[in-house]
């Protein structure tokens, strides 16, 4: 009885947050890699178990954090990720050591910064404050310039210092709109902290002075845009994918460009909430389309293989804006079902390629050929992999962007010209660049890499289940929290 | 009497001629073409940024905002503009700033810059108060002319000097949203700690590994890696 009360009393929220900076300061204390490895994927585990509970848990709205039905779906599939990688992880620094790549100590500033870079970007997603929120999604910018770098080669640090000049001007710009969207709500609700919580913005949003919310809208999609990785903003994506460790190119594409995206679509509802305002719908299409376009183009030109997918991910940013700023029930679900598929499907494929690098020695597509006869196993996951970011049925991809597709058919037919092309384009050059690595006689490799195969294959089988089924609950929720989005 | 002596007239004369002399500083540092020199340029626009936080302190009776004006002064006036001409002299950097555009132009753009922030804003902000709106376009201005510097250099340290700039826009924006909760005040401050804490970093090891920092220097690096 008294048992039933605590679980509908408890609140995982603060939870969620404690746990990882709980690790971070135990981490930076460990001096084992091996133990500290461990510790990682446990404090992953627990806080992903955390997360599941806020399912459950009540939706509530304090002063300082927020549980709705949107950032539930990111957090619990940002702790699920975060979980796999920590697993990925423990196998692919093992190696590194061995190589004398990094050192035990940079090991330990490794996994502190892991957990670190953990905590912020829950506190992004779980804060109910934007300024709170804009400090959390900046910690997790400095920490993946800290990680980006850590390999402190020459092509290493220009990549981390790229990204900080970069990732700086946008979250400065980001900074700007948080201020002006403090100055229309102060006239509203008051001077003082009400100004800048969500659920109390969302709810007077309809007195706002619709000209200045617009402007600090147009700083926002610049600013947060520049962390999604949008185009024109997406130029240190690539050199920062490329050049750190391969578990941080996963964390990268597969959680904190989501975080940002998070971050647009709230400012994208505040103005939704307000008749008056301009529709922000086709800026973010527009921004959408010109990534896919340009990665897809970008895509033939690659040499490098990391870099080759972070490009693939601007691709796939772009169709998320693009489907989120279509809008209406279909398209937000495809953009939610997007999501979700291009984080899974994204980090297996870098579970894969971090192994892929370290038996081959190089990141250079010209040194990675044949894989599917010298290394079995890692080639035909890599197969199926990128056949599913590509979108080839029965994945969970083809399936969200088949309703994107129909969707803009149906809306704006003109626009499903250049998305189909660009679909197109992205998908030749993927198969194109496949066939080389997976294919042909084999490039000299070793084979002494103890790889886990664990966490792709659990990422591979959940894309494919949900290309063929996905479970009714789910469908409602992400049909429920489309309806949000508008 | 004292007290009458400020009118709401003189606040905001004062407030503005602060806010003013920040842009001005701004394309004072857009034209410098020596390090040292910028250095100062920036030291002096930290200055006034120090000034114009503790007037919007005492005008919007906000003692918080003095620790604002502090940091910017102590930090951002002293430390960080004495730290980089230490680490200039240590490093022998070129003492010229190297520009990627012209003086003449850059110059022109950046007047075309504060035109579209007055243009922006100004027609943006119908319904706020005077000061404000305003003060919203000075700092406006203030972040595009460091945004254009980090453009238009080519070396290191003058970007970082753009950014900072950058940054003392974003503190007049924030000090002059009137009652902005101190949470942000302590970001802005902190963020500066951090980046510079971050940049000092890089600059170091940038100094293991290459005889100079300029940034077109990394990117020979690259090589054909594409």
């Amino acid at each position: 009885m008294i048992g039933s009360i605590a679980a509908l009393t408890f609140n995982p929220a603060p939870v969620i947050l404690a746990i990882p900076a709980v690790a971070a300061v135990l981490l930076a204390l460990i001096p084992s890699y091996r133990v500290s490895a461990a510790l990682n994927v446990g404090a992953c585990a627990l806080t992903f178990l955390t997360a599941l509970a806020l399912l459950v848990a009540p939706r509530i709205a304090g002063p300082f954090l927020i549980v709705d039905d949107l950032n539930i779906v990111f957090v619990v599939l940002n702790t699920f990720v975060a979980f796999t990688t920590s697993v990925f992880s423990a196998s692919y620094i093992a190696h590194e050591l061995e190589t004398g790549r990094l050192t035990p100590l940079h090991l330990r500033f490794y996994h502190a910064m892991y957990q670190v870079l953990l905590a912020a970007m829950n506190l992004a997603l779980l804060s109910n404050n934007l300024g709170v929120m804009w400090v959390a999604i900046e910690v997790a910018t400095l920490t993946t310039v800290l990680m980006v770098g850590l390999y402190r080669t020459e092509a290493a640090i220009e990549a981390a210092w790229k990204y900080f000049m970069l990732g700086s001007v946008g979250i400065a710009l980001a900074l700007f709109g948080t201020i002006l969207v403090y100055m229309v709500a102060q006239p509203v609700v008051g001077e003082g902290p009400d100004g800048m919580i969500w659920s109390v913005l969302m709810k007077r949003a309809r007195d706002f002075d619709p000209a200045l919310l617009n402007v600090a809208f147009v700083f926002l999609l610049l600013g947060y845009g520049t962390k999604v990785g949008l185009a024109p903003l997406h130029a240190w994506l690539p050199d920062a994918h490329s050049e750190g460790p391969t578990p941080i190119s996963a964390v990268l594409s597969g959680l904190l460009l989501n975080v940002a995206l998070y971050a647009v679509l709230r400012f994208k509802l505040l103005l939704a909430a307000h008749p008056g305002t301009l529709a922000p719908g086709p800026l973010m299409m527009a921004m959408g389309l010109a990534s896919l376009l340009l990665a897809g183009f970008m895509l033939y030109r690659r040499r490098d293989i990391k870099r080759l997918f972070a490009y693939s991910s601007i691709e796939h940013m772009g169709l998320i804006a693009f489907a989120f700023g279509l809008g209406g029930p279909v398209a937000n679900f495809a953009g939610l079902l997007h999501m979700t598929m291009h984080s899974l499907t994204k980090s297996a494929i870098f579970f894969a390629v971090g192994h892929v690098c370290q038996v081959k020695g190089s990141q250079k597509l010209s040194d990675i050929r044949g894989l599917t006869t010298s290394h079995p196993a890692l080639g035909w996951g890599l197969v199926v992999a990128v056949a599913a970011i590509a979108g080839l049925p029965p994945a969970g991809v083809f399936m969200s962007e088949f309703l994107l597709v129909t969707s803009t058919f149906a809306h704006r037919p003109w626009l499903a010209l250049p998305l189909v092309a660009g679909l197109l384009l992205a998908f030749g050059a993927l198969m194109l660049k496949l066939s080389g690595i997976a294919f042909g006689a084999p490039s000299p490799g070793t084979d002494k890499v103890k790889a886990s195969y664990l966490p792709m294959t659990v990422h591979l089988a959940l894309v494919l289940v949900a290309g063929l089924y996905l479970p009714p609950p789910l469908v409602a929720w992400f049909r429920h929290v489309a309806g949000l989005l508008g | 009497m004292i007290e009458h002596a400020i009118t709401p007239n003189l606040v905001f004369d004062v407030a503005h001629m602060f806010a003013g002399a920040l842009v001005l500083i701004s394309f004072l540092m857009l034209y410098q073409d020596r390090l040292y020199a910028l250095l100062n340029v920036f030291a002096l626009q930290a200055v006034a940024l120090a000034l114009a936080v503790a007037w919007q302190a005492y005008a919007q009776d906000a003692p918080h905002l003095y620790v604002t004006a502090g940091i910017a002064l102590v930090f951002k006036a002293l430390v960080i503009p004495v730290s980089l001409h230490r680490m200039v002299a240590r490093l022998g950097i070129h003492r010229q700033v190297e520009t990627a555009v012209s003086i003449g132009p850059t110059m022109l753009a950046g007047i075309a810059l504060v035109a579209l922030s007055m243009v922006v804003m100004l027609k943006a902000t119908p319904a706020a108060e005077a000061l404000a709106r305003e003060d919203l376009a000075f700092a406006l201005s203030v972040v595009l002319l460091g945004l254009l510097m980090m453009v238009t250099r080519r070396n290191a340290v003058s970007q970082v000097v753009g950014f900072m700039s950058l940054e003392n826009g974003l503190i007049l924006a924030a000090t002059g949203a009137k009652g902005m909760p101190l949470v942000v005040e302590i970001s802005v401050a902190f963020s500066v700690l951090i980046a510079f804490i971050v940049i000092g970093i890089f600059l170091f090891r940038i100094r293991e590994r290459f005889d100079t920092v300029d940034v077109d220097a990394l990117d020979r690096f690259r090589g054909g890696r594409a």
